[in-house]
């Protein structure tokens, strides 16, 4: 009994499928990100969100909500990123600040070389 | 008539189906002033029917891949001749189906039909239940649209919280480690195959447990019952019901043709979730409390807790025939009549606020 129903078993769980690691990617141009404004990219297979504050700093983060994986966006009237699932709302150190995500966002590493905006996750 | 005699006459010679008709012939449904009630699980059978009907439609045209998914029901509902009418339908026709389970449901709890003998005929109606939401959850999906696409990865999402088995669930949900098109084609696999073969075994047998034990008649309406006498089940029962479903498809035909289901737009998986974003209207009560915990409860994650809490209550649920002591004696149990009263507000409520956009 077991020895048939245990390959059924083992069928419905896919395989690990092996993924080129990503940890740097060209995230956008500062053009097209103007002081108080966002957007979201894509990071290998994962989306993340670039930010640029009212001072013209630009920061990344992990675009995925702690709380229950939506893909997170900036709001340009609340001048932070929000959550649209479930009301999570995060400040623009990707700190927790209001509703259920119960963790800060994951930030990434900004290099900007010739206005392009270079992403790097570091581990 | 004579050929009916002829068929009848047929068939009995082979299978001896003469018991089955008298058995039919003979057999009554209460009647009382709740007597109303019965109908709504016929009418859920209904909408049931109607689903395989007009979901088998929609397969012949339907691709199950992220590539070709959004399109092929676009492909229906613009082309197609009455293809907008058929999905429309099998949309609406499922919400109607579930709404309908609930009323059967909230019947039985206030008529305390799960007392014993019946606790089987719960247990399946239960599973009925909860086998109608995953068909919606599941369903839901098929079209690739954006707020599909984030209900899924929200709802599948859930399951990872689940102690210990959570990882191994979400990656068996999902059929990988993401909602890609993988989970897609796995839940259309559930949609269409897995899931029907089990709700029809699931009928088959609640079903069985209604014909075997007869229709229960609720504590304190005896005497009205009696004095009122039973209905034949044929005709007269079976007639009624016809005419609850004749409404029912009215009802559905109305919502299907003057408020078309809404595809939306194709789903970006790098895309921000949008504005606005809801499951199907039977999970909003849950959506909306999981929003009103905050993310840290007692150094617990607030969402850990809040479906902590979701999944006790279902099996307290579950297990209301075990629970409700008195009613299994035949004895008035208010306390279980005031449970099922605040569950019923609870899920009402909620929903109508969230309708109403309070919670935004």
């Amino acid at each position: 009994m077991v020895s048939a129903l245990y390959p059924a078993f083992r069928f419905v769980i896919p395989p690990e499928v092996a993924e080129a690691p990503t940890n740097t990617v060209h995230a956008g141009d500062l053009a097209e990100l103007p002081p108080g404004s966002g957007k979201v990219f894509r990071f290998g297979s994962k989306p993340g969100i670039l930010v640029r504050t009212a001072t013209g700093e630009v920061r990344a983060f992990s675009a995925i909500c702690t709380h229950l994986n939506c893909t997170v966006q900036f709001r340009e009237d609340m001048q932070n990123i929000w959550c649209a699932c479930h009301n999570g709302r995060f400040d623009l150190n990707g700190g927790n600040i209001a509703g259920p995500p119960p963790r800060p966002l994951e930030r990434y590493r900004v290099d900007i070389t010739d206005d392009e905006i270079w992403v790097t996750k570091e581990s | 008539m004579r050929f009916v005699d002829a068929i009848t006459r047929f068939l009995d010679e082979r299978l001896d189906i003469r018991p089955l008709i008298e058995f039919a012939g003979e057999k009554e449904v209460p009647r009382h002033r709740f007597e109303g009630a019965y109908f709504f699980g016929g009418l859920t059978l209904f909408f049931f029917m109607i689903q395989v009907a007009s979901g088998v439609l929609l397969l012949l045209y339907y691709r199950p891949t992220a590539e070709a998914a959004f399109e092929s029901v676009q492909f229906i509902v613009t082309r197609v001749p009455f293809g907008w009418l058929v999905r429309s339908v099998h949309s609406w026709s499922a919400n109607l189906m579930v709404l309908s389970a609930f009323a059967h449901m909230f019947s039985v709890v206030f008529m305390k039909s799960y007392a014993k003998p019946r606790e089987m005929t719960w247990w399946t109606g239960c599973l009925l239940l909860a086998m109608a939401m995953g068909f919606g959850f599941s369903g839901y999906l098929l079209p690739w649209n954006e707020l599909a696409f984030f209900a899924t990865r929200v709802g599948t999402d859930m399951v990872s919280k689940v102690p210990l088995v959570g990882d191994w669930l979400l990656r068996f949900l999902r059929g990988g480690e993401d909602v890609t098109g993988a989970t897609l084609t796995r839940f259309f696999g559930f949609h269409v195959a897995v899931m029907p073969l089990i709700i029809t075994g699931l009928i088959g047998a609640h079903l069985a447990f209604v014909q075997r034990q007869g229709i229960h008649v609720p504590r304190g309406l005896e005497d009205d019952a009696e004095r009122r006498g039973g209905m034949r089940f044929l005709p007269n029962f079976v007639l009624r019901e016809l005419v609850v479903w004749l409404v029912g498809l009215a009802i559905l035909c109305g919502l299907a043709a003057f408020f078309p289901w809404e595809l939306g737009v194709k789903a970006d998986p790098f895309a921000s979730a949008p504005a606005g974003i809801t499951p199907e209207w039977y999970f909003l009560f849950m959506f909306e409390t999981l929003k009103l915990i905050p993310g840290m409860v007692l150094g617990i994650e607030g969402e850990l807790l809040g479906l902590g809490a979701f999944a006790l209550a279902g099996v307290l649920w579950f297990l209301i025939p075990v629970l409700d002591r008195r009613a299994r004696r035949g004895e008035p149990s208010p306390l279980f009549t005031a449970v099922g009263w605040f569950v019923l507000a609870y899920i009402v409520v909620m929903t109508g606020l969230s309708f109403m956009g309070v919670f935004l």
